[in-house]
């Protein structure tokens, strides 16, 4: 079974209106090719999960990653646990022209493996006591408050590994793992940007994070 | 000194040696620089590194190793990776030590807003209520005042990033504990007031028999 297609028809798979999950953090794992392509073809109304929503613009070194979904308005609806980085996401939020809900980072993270693991929702006393509660079911486990927090789980993942195998076998550099492997296992179709393809056991079994059974498809990141 | 360099070597003087450490962006991050040697902390950082190192130096910057605010970094032998939810099972299993954040408002009895002002700023809590929450210690270090504005109040009126969470308050007039009597001024800075501190702190203020002055 042949995984590896174009960035166009990756592009492709992600409809209007549909709900995407982008690796990633501030930039640093997330797959640019995808992102930019998914603009070129002008995808509506996503609601987006990610931990952040990147930069305004593409910098010297910090490439835009999710703002640039932003700025250009594909997104109605973005859950995400931090924008600070990104002002205007704040504007869009401010005047309503997107939906923003921010949440909890470690929440988001164990919402995202809750929905991948077939778990009905999770425990946390983060956000206890503040408006993060408002509206959720608490329950009290050997004395202890603790809020429900549901699974988080999407149509397409969009994931950046640095070494991919033609399976689809991912092994990630440095920082550039965080929500990726979360993230390949909550989406019903996973998509991975790859830095480098290799063939099949050139990646140490030890080495693999994420396996290539959550894999649908892979993109070599390096053909622009 | 300036006051923010004097709040980071007074807080590196609560990392002891075997913590595990979560350093908050801004002030907080400075506390790395004035760790004493002989005391082997080690720094996690939240997108996914435990053994965190000091800054990239200029020229040897990898955009693949990157803190929590996206900067480059280094790490330190013995560091590893992991993913978001092993990242914030370390902080919210209780197996880190000690964060260190800045803050809005502190409140008395240790509530901490440091996420949002509605209409104005709305950064996002990114990891902070996880941290304040699953961590033993909690230290805000933090510039005593906003504008003169007391940011150590009896309740605070921002939206909550935590409730009664705060264990230590450092700023450059003086050094705090939140006990279960209030809100204890244990240090002071030289040329500081008792006074000085009333009239810059809008919450009672317990003085400790011991109160010292800040040494760093």
């Amino acid at each position: 079974m042949n995984k590896i297609i174009s960035a166009e028809k990756a592009a492709d798979l992600v409809k209007d209106g549909d709900t995407v999950m982008i690796g990633g953090f501030m930039s640093c794992g997330a797959p640019h090719l995808l992102i930019d392509k998914i603009h070129k073809k002008n995808v509506k109304n996503l609601t987006v999960i990610s931990n952040d929503t990147g930069f305004a613009e593409d910098t010297e070194h910090n490439k835009a990653g999710i703002g640039k979904l932003i700025v250009n308005k594909h997104i109605a609806h973005m859950i995400t646990s931090h924008i600070g980085t990104n002002k205007e996401t704040g504007r869009q939020m401010n005047s309503g022209e997107t939906k923003v809900s921010l949440i909890p980072q470690g929440t988001m993270a164990e919402q995202i493996r809750a929905a991948g693991c077939g778990l009905g929702g999770i425990l946390t006393q983060t956000g206890l006591k503040t408006e993060v509660e408002e509206g959720k079911e608490k329950l009290v486990i050997d004395g202890k408050e603790y809020l429900l927090e549901k699974p988080l789980k999407g149509d397409v993942a969009l994931l950046k590994g640095a070494v991919v195998d033609k399976k689809g076998n991912i092994f990630y550099s440095k920082t550039g793992r965080n929500f990726n492997p979360l993230m390949a296992m909550a989406c019903k179709t996973v998509i991975v940007e790859a830095d480098r393809i290799v063939e099949v056991g050139e990646i140490d079994p030890d080495s693999v994070v994420t396996s290539h059974i959550f894999i649908d498809y892979i993109v070599d990141g390096r053909i622009r | 000194m300036n006051p923010k360099e004097f709040i980071a070597r007074r807080a590196a003087k609560e990392l002891l040696d075997g913590n595990v450490v979560n350093l908050g962006i801004g002030l907080p991050t400075m506390i790395a620089d004035y760790v004493d040697k002989n005391q082997d902390v080690t720094f996690q950082s939240e997108n996914g590194i435990m053994g965190l190192g000091k800054k990239a130096e200029p020229g040897e910057e990898d955009y693949e190793l990157t803190n929590a605010g996206g900067q480059p970094v280094t790490i330190r032998p013995g560091a590893m990776f992991f993913d978001s939810a092993t990242s914030f099972g370390i902080i919210r299993g209780g197996h880190v030590d000690v964060t260190v954040l800045g803050a809005l408002e502190v409140s008395q009895n240790g509530d901490i807003a440091n996420w949002k002002i509605p209409g104005k700023m709305v950064p996002g809590m990114g990891g902070a209520m996880d941290l304040i929450s699953g961590a033993k210690r909690v230290i805000v270090a933090m510039i005593h005042t906003q504008k003169g504005a007391p940011k150590i109040k009896r309740e605070c009126n921002l939206p909550l990033t935590a409730a009664g969470k705060v264990t230590d308050i450092i700023t450059e007039m003086a050094v705090f504990k939140i006990t279960d009597r209030g809100l204890v001024m244990t240090e002071i800075a030289p040329d500081t007031t008792i006074e000085d501190v009333k009239n810059a702190t809008d919450a009672d203020l317990i003085v400790s028999k011991n109160l010292s002055v800040i040494k760093i």
